[in-house]
């Protein structure tokens, strides 16, 4: 172990920790506001991953056929509702969400996939197929049970995760696919010579961190998001559709995964079963954030990336359960040095 | 006359039970196929799967019928489903699984319940299971011994190692430290890593850093690229040799261009026109192809000959099992495994198999071949 080894430890550390920071915001944004412990994250990577991957082979990916049909599932089960509810507001807003724009992304796809378009416009239009999952996933599944507790809604999101792997090995095909990198500059920086994939993962982490904090901090919807965070009931009493806020949050969540998706794509061969453990280290992030800081969150999964590159080096066999290991003296952390407060059953 | 009918009414359906659970004796071979057609070891399991779909139902020519079922190269599902073809399908013999851990964990199941078990991955079993546990491929000593050869004979003096961390890593790393100890060649450095890692920099940067001459790369199917492909990003300019678990179409469309001049053992069927005609595998290699592109046009692949040549020694066993024994019946499984012991120079697309009661490989120095990655092609190398 030598200093250059060290510095290119540090930088895979730092760039598997950013991707994993960026799934961890979205599990504690999620767990903040609708209480479910999103385990499925990982799958918006893989999908997002995999999508682009079937775009640069000029295919139609599967993600357009796979949002299409849940977008009409949804709008069967939104009929129902409102057949029940004997109501016709909030049909046609959910006519253009779950069957107009899915349609529309298919024919987009469908006309733009052969054509092989530029680098970011397949980017654009794999997020674009992506995000739409977020939101149906969250009016299908967790919608009808949003005020059950967590324990219930932490089955539902595991079974989630079993159907969205199972329609990703349909949609995909069980064979892995890489991305050819975005960028093949390398950069000197000092005694090191950093890859400008691992610099654009970095700034691209560091942006979307900033702008999530922006939107938290600034606009309507981020305080929103934050009212309904800490008390759902008191969200309610002053006007903040707590559904909505959940379909939002949701929606950002696959937006982060489906970024994610693109970011790590061109340095591993992703499978349609690789998503579930990288959403562990995440979580593993959000855990050491103690799943209410957000900063603690990212910085944990930057911790998680670093120590995995490391104990890779040392010792490699043990390298998943040093990582995993580390949730123990997290957790004794936490709950011996946090005051005991009494949960308070607000619905 | 009431009370009759209702006596009738239980006690037929009753006999008629226990008439189909007790003895079903029957004409059809039923042979269980256990392939891993998804999960990390897709990229093998379903060139094997596939040439059981496409092969007509008959075996020696007796009626057959293959039930193929899936384990997501998980051992705990292929133990699921060996049990459920054991008991549920009363088959008389298992092909499968495709990955050295589920063999491992099948291989339980087969003594317990006296069955053969043909696994389509290198496996090695303690003493006390053995009777019931063949295996195909060429075994890991054999083929490693070739890559050595072959680093002898270009002066390699060191070697390292990155292989999974699981039995097939540590089947390969047993074999590389049994053949290069005797040539000479030095272990300088071994890693491990998991079948679905993202990221292996740390690894290839350890074995980087021990300057070897060679690197062994002891993975199978699209898996073994990963490691390659850091090795090579972090600019390691010597010769990386694969295991036989490799040779495929879906290594080099994972790999690209940083798997040229990739160096692995395989067996003849690869480069079957290449070889000399009085060879016996020839014939069987280029019928097989013949056979079966028309229904499948990737068949073309080392897998798919491992799955042919499992068929072909139950095929052979077939014969003498019947003049004992009736399929369907512990008397057949027991027939069975009696004549596969017993078979010899039974010819395969890769090798001529000759088992006996302590070989249960059956394979020599006629299974084994080196090729190279030239051009995005596999060929063989003189």
């Amino acid at each position: 172990m030598n200093f250059d080894i060290a510095l290119l430890l540090v930088q895979d550390g730092l760039t598997n920790g950013a991707i994993y920071a960026l799934l961890a915001l979205a599990i504690l944004l999620v767990f903040a506001v609708t209480r479910v412990l999103y385990v499925p994250q990982g799958e918006f990577v893989t999908f997002g991953a995999l999508t682009l991957a079937t775009l640069q082979q000029a295919k139609v990916p599967g993600t357009a056929y796979l949002v299409a049909g849940i977008g009409v599932v949804t709008m069967l089960v939104e009929i129902a509702t409102a057949l029940r509810e004997r109501r016709r507001q909030g049909l046609g807003t959910s006519a253009l969400l779950y069957l107009v724009i899915p349609t529309v992304l298919l024919g987009l796809a469908a006309w733009l996939a052969p054509r092989q378009p530029p680098l970011l416009v397949q980017v654009l239009l794999t997020l674009a197929l992506v995000v739409p999952l977020g939101p149906m996933t969250y009016r299908l599944a967790v919608q009808p049970i949003a005020n059950a507790s967590v324990l219930v809604l932490l089955f539902v999101a595991v079974a989630i995760h079993y159907v969205l792997m199972g329609l990703g090995l349909v949609f995909f095909g069980a064979e892995g696919w890489r991305t050819p990198s975005f960028t093949s500059l390398r950069v000197e920086l000092g005694p090191m010579t950093a890859s400008g994939q691992s610099i654009l993962v970095l700034a691209a982490s560091a942006i979307s961190i900033v702008l999530l904090w922006q939107f938290f901090g600034r606009t309507l919807w981020g305080k929103a998001l934050r009212a309904t965070a800490m008390n759902r009931t008191g969200a309610r009493l002053v006007g903040i559709p707590t559904e909505a806020s959940g379909r939002l949050a949701f929606t950002l969540a696959a937006l982060f995964g489906a970024f994610s998706g693109v970011l790590i794509a061109p340095f591993t061969t992703i499978y349609y079963d690789s998503g579930f453990l990288i959403s562990l280290k995440g979580f593993v992030g959000t855990v050491i954030g103690g799943m209410v800081s957000y900063p603690l969150a990212a910085l944990g999964a930057v911790i998680v990336g670093l120590l995995e590159a490391f104990a890779s080096f040392y010792a490699s066999e043990l390298k998943e359960v040093i990582v995993f290991s580390l949730l123990i003296p997290v957790l004794l952390w936490r709950s011996l040095a946090s005051r005991h407060v009494e949960e308070e059953h607000d619905e | 006359m009431k009370y009759i009918a209702r006596l009738l009414a239980v006690t037929v359906p009753a006999m008629a039970l226990g008439l189909a659970a007790w003895s079903p004796v029957r004409a059809e071979v039923k042979i269980g196929i256990i392939a891993s057609t998804t999960g990390p070891g897709a990229s093998l399991g379903i060139p094997y799967r596939n040439v059981y779909t496409n092969l007509p139902p008959q075996i020696a020519g007796q009626p057959a019928k293959f039930i193929i079922l899936d384990d997501g190269s998980d051992p705990s599902t292929s133990v699921k489903n060996a049990r459920k073809l054991i008991e549920e399908e009363k088959v008389d013999i298992i092909l499968g699984p495709t990955f050295t851990p589920g063999c491992l964990a099948v291989s339980d199941v087969a003594a317990e319940a006296k069955i053969a078990m043909i696994c389509l991955a290198p496996v090695v079993v303690p003493p006390a299971k053995l009777p019931w546990v063949f295996s195909i491929p060429q075994s890991v000593p054999v083929m490693i011994a070739g890559v050595i050869e072959h680093m002898k004979a270009n002066n390699g003096k060191t070697i390292g190692y990155i292989g999974f961390a699981d039995g097939w890593g540590d089947l390969v790393l047993k074999a590389l430290e049994a053949t290069a100890g005797p040539a000479g060649i030095k272990i300088v450095a071994s890693e491990r890593y998991n079948r679905p890692d993202t990221s292996v920099t740390a690894q290839a940067l350890k074995l980087i850093a021990a300057k070897p001459d060679a690197v062994l790369v002891g993975g199978s199917g699209t898996p073994a690229t990963t490691p390659h492909i850091a090795l090579r990003e972090r600019g390691y300019t010597g010769t990386i040799y694969h295991t036989h678990g490799v040779i495929g179409a879906d290594f080099i469309r994972v790999g690209g261009k940083s798997v040229e001049g990739t160096v692995a053992p395989t067996g003849p069927l690869m480069v079957a026109e290449q070889l000399p005609d009085d060879n016996p595998i020839k014939k069987v290699a280029l019928d097989f192809f013949a056979k079966l592109s028309p229904a499948y046009p990737q068949v073309r692949n080392a897998f798919s000959g491992y799955s042919y040549d499992a068929f072909l020694l139950a095929q052979a066993a077939v014969g003498p099992a019947m003049a004992k024994a009736k399929p369907g019946s512990p008397q057949f499984r027991q027939a069975m495994r009696d004549a596969l012991e017993a078979s010899k120079e039974v010819v395969g697309t890769h090798a001529v198999y000759s088992l006996s009661a302590t070989d249960h490989n059956g394979v020599d120095k006629r299974a084994r071949v080196l090729v190279r990655v030239e051009g995005g092609q596999w060929k063989l190398l003189k």
